[in-house]
């Protein structure tokens, strides 16, 4: 009972620190995203709230929190009010089974370096990660109106077929680490890791995991400059704001991903290992945003042509080959 | 046009003897020039103007905050004569004319309601005395809006504005070495405004 008792109080600790630490990242991605996107454009971003625009983050949470929260009247109330939860809930879910450092012993105790190490692990994140579809196809059905019908469809028929490619690029990373399970993912990459042995891989699951978050060139489902803000057209106030942070977690949560199954994880030299994490997620976010900055949307029909044409026969030859690598 | 072909021609060459690989290695090269050319803008110093802590000098002729000016010798420019008020499409001016002892006109009281105005800068088109006139000041905004109405005493200034050395009278109706009143080129005969016949 004890044992219990001090089990659930460390799982406790871990959850709200890693939350925190989640939340608190979510924020300031938003201001690096504003900050870097800016300076790439030759402005200079938010620089009024504190110095360099760091409070940045706090004034937007208080204006989003302090704002009307809008429900149309023909909207489907419970579902529209359900949808941005759904969408920032999935989101945070997927990292609890992201590993961020070797176990440690802490009074005799073995404390696992994550807040859950699932075996299946892996086809745990797809399943959240197909979940959080229905927070946008839901939300943009929910709104009735056309913009945001058209982005949640939009949203919906992306993700689906990114998943499928994003899935495929990952078998051969199973195949290598002959486990499903993120721990033992990382463990298999204590020589090297995987980006060298898997390229195409890792480049197919970026572009696929740019595609899971929308951001651009895949941000078909917000467009500004078609559908007004796509999906989340019709939510104000602290929902609009879920949506955002669903979105900012979800590309923290991609870029865990990529470190962990691609860059090593919580791998690295001199620094602690959940430091060399956080360096590895922000590495990958900046590189979307610097992507975001420089690259245009792609036009509906290019995006599935991409994805089905390129992403799944690339992944599927990609399987084939480290079938045979494996083998031999 | 003949660059066009040539630059097609070393296309059609490199697919001959490369294959597809070319087009691949074309995207490939777009895609390296647009992210070498934003990572070149990153390190540029932003050309945004920070506003309240630098204030871009503005033209002279910039269209701002209205004022009435005054002659070189410190008279009222302004006879009141209405054409301002009458030229304005957002009717924000209005005023009282009356006359000095001496005959001249002048406003009694002149008003601009600034919530109103659109700073189009008709008045001082129409403006024959070179009275109202548009200064580059645009800082003007108020959290009461009635406090926008400016009177005769918040608009008259102590200067001639853009026109330092016009002055109205002795241009016009005078007698000078061309003629008398009424004589010089396309200006005709003085009315008598107080008689009736035409």
């Amino acid at each position: 009972m004890l044992n219990w008792i001090v089990g659930l109080i460390l799982l406790m600790v871990k959850l709200g620190i890693v939350l925190g630490v989640m939340l608190f990242f979510a924020a300031y991605l938003v201001w690096a995203e504003r900050k870097l996107l800016a300076r790439l454009q030759v402005r200079y971003g938010p620089n009024r709230a504190g110095k360099f625009g760091l409070l940045q983050p706090i004034a937007d949470t208080i204006k989003m929190i302090t704002k009307e929260d809008i429900v149309p009247e023909a909207a489907d109330r419970i579902i529209f009010l359900l949808a941005p939860a759904v969408v920032a809930f999935t989101a945070l879910l997927m990292f609890a089974v992201v590993p961020f450092g070797p176990s440690m012993r802490i009074w005799g105790r073995e404390i696992p370096p994550v807040i859950s190490d699932l075996n299946i692990g892996l086809l745990y994140v797809f399943a959240l990660s197909s979940l959080g579809v229905y927070g946008v196809a839901l939300g943009g059905w929910a709104s009735n109106s056309k913009f945001a019908l058209l982005g949640g469809i939009r949203g919906a028929a992306q993700m689906i077929s990114y998943e499928l490619s994003l899935g495929l690029s990952l078998v051969p990373i199973v195949m290598l680490a002959r486990s499903f399970s993120l721990v033992d993912i990382v463990q298999a990459q204590a020589n090297y890791p995987f980006i060298l042995v898997q390229p195409i891989s890792f480049i197919i699951f970026f572009i696929s995991a740019m595609a899971e978050s929308k951001r651009i060139p895949f941000d078909l489902p917000e467009a500004e400059n078609e559908l007004g803000a796509g999906f989340h057209t019709e939510y104000s106030g602290m929902r609009f704001g879920l949506f955002f942070i669903g979105e900012y977690v979800h590309i923290q949560v991609l870029g865990a991903l990529v470190a962990v199954f691609f860059l090593g994880g919580w791998r690295g030299p001199w620094l602690p290992a959940p430091v060399w994490l956080l360096l590895k997620i922000m590495l990958v976010a900046l590189v979307m945003i610097w992507i975001r900055g420089t690259l245009p949307r792609l036009r509906y029909d290019q995006l599935m042509a991409l994805g089905w044409k390129v992403l799944v026969p690339v992944a599927l030859i990609n399987i084939l080959i480290t079938g045979v690598f494996v083998l031999i | 046009m003949a660059e066009n072909n040539d630059q097609r021609d070393i296309k059609k060459d490199l697919v001959e003897r490369i294959g597809p690989m070319a087009e691949v290695l074309e995207v490939l090269k777009a895609f390296a020039d647009g992210f070498a050319t934003t990572f070149k803008h990153l390190f540029r110093k932003p050309i945004t103007e920070q506003y309240p802590e630098y204030k871009r000098p503005l033209p002279e002729r910039t269209r701002a905050r209205i004022i009435l000016t005054r002659d070189p010798d410190g008279g009222e420019r302004c006879v009141a004569c209405y054409l301002c008020s009458a030229v304005c499409p957002v009717s924000c001016i209005s005023m009282q004319s009356a006359e000095r002892e001496d005959g001249r006109r002048y406003a009694a009281w002149f008003r601009i309601n600034f919530g109103r105005c659109i700073y189009c800068g008709l008045c001082e088109e129409a403006c024959p005395t070179s009275a109202i006139q548009l200064t580059p000041d645009f800082e003007m905004c108020k959290r009461e809006i009635l406090s926008l109405v400016y009177e005769k005493k918040d608009l008259l200034v102590d200067h001639g504005g853009k026109d330092k050395e016009y002055n109205f009278y002795q241009y016009a109706g005078v007698v000078t070495n061309v003629g008398d009143k009424g004589a010089h080129i396309r200006e005709k005969e003085p009315v008598n405004v107080k008689s009736n016949l035409p």
